[in-house]
């Protein structure tokens, strides 16, 4: 039994779980609330595959999130209350699309700045070869 | 003043560099923590699972008696692992509350044949719902919570043989 246990582990596991929440992979009858979801949805980390979305992630947590975000937009929740009350919970990193604030403030102005920093290069690069 | 310039690009690129592989040696931690600590519990209420045993409600919570609150499934193989320990926390005088994930009543009535039954309430939290309102992110995952209804400490993973006495030292801690 011991040696088959690695094998029969994920087995076990596949079968014992119940199915997925109704609105895990259905899609809401509203297709505007729809769309609101799944734009939600593609912007919320996967937070047991980390690097997925979950609207792209197969986890059991996942699915039970994208219920989550159905269920509450068809409730008639904002998308932006639904990621304020994940982000209350789980910190910024469940969310893929971060608010501006002193941690976050170099990631959004570092592409600026270094455009900034480019242009000025060029001008003066190209200046000093027009002499 | 120039000749200290050239040296400009080749330090800021030993400096990105030194970043990179400094965190490469020690990546981050992986484990997503909730941000509920030191926040009272959450607002809900589930059913039990199990025929003979309560659910659990945040009410149940902040009556002046520390529990732990603990996060399982019967289909978790580190559950599995805990369980001796949930059992020498119990006989060390710990209340402990459950929430069986993404389950079902006759598969965590097994679990428990098998495994032993450390739980005072198991809630049914069939869609994982009340899991995502505490900023638990898996199975099995543990909470402290205070005589006050406090969440005090959330241990992630399986409670380890030689995580048991700091784990009763907190819960006599947070009366």
């Amino acid at each position: 039994m011991t040696r088959w246990l690695p094998i029969l582990a994920p087995m076990l596991i596949a079968t014992a779980s119940p199915p997925a929440a109704h609105w895990a992979n259905t899609q809401l009858p509203d297709a505007r609330q729809e769309a609101q979801a799944k734009a939600l949805m593609e912007t919320l980390r996967c937070l047991v595959c980390q690097g997925q979305s979950i609207a792209d992630s197969d986890a059991d947590m996942a699915a039970d999130m994208r219920a989550l975000v159905r269920e509450r937009i068809a409730g008639g929740e904002r998308p932006d209350q639904i990621r304020a009350w994940l982000v209350e919970r789980y910190g910024d990193y469940v969310s893929y699309d971060p608010s501006f604030s002193a941690l976050t403030a170099p990631l959004w102005l570092a592409p600026i700045l270094l455009l900034v920093l480019g242009i000025v290069v060029a001008r003066l690069s190209f200046r000093r070869k027009r002499r | 003043m120039k000749r200290w310039l050239i040296w400009l690009p080749f330090l800021l690129f030993a400096g990105i560099l030194w970043l990179v592989a400094s965190e490469m040696l020690s990546p981050e931690e992986r484990v997503v923590r909730s941000r509920l600590i030191d926040k009272p519990v959450p607002t809900f209420a589930l059913d039990g699972i199990v025929p003979g045993k309560p659910g659990v409600s945040s009410t149940d919570f902040g009556s002046g008696e520390p529990r732990l609150l603990n996060v399982f499934a019967s289909w978790c193989v580190p559950c599995i692992a805990e369980a001796p320990q949930l059992m020498a926390l119990k006989r060390a005088g710990v209340r402990i509350d459950a929430i069986a994930i993404r389950d079902r009543p006759d598969a965590v009535r097994r679990f428990l044949a098998r495994n032993g039954d450390p739980y005072a309430t198991i809630g049914d939290d069939r869609t994982s719902r009340v899991q995502l309102s505490l900023g638990s992110s898996g199975v099995p995952e543990t909470f402290l919570i205070d005589g006050r209804g406090r969440i005090v400490r959330q241990h992630i993973g399986d409670i380890r043989a030689d995580e048991v006495a700091d784990l009763v030292a907190a819960v006599r801690a947070a009366r």
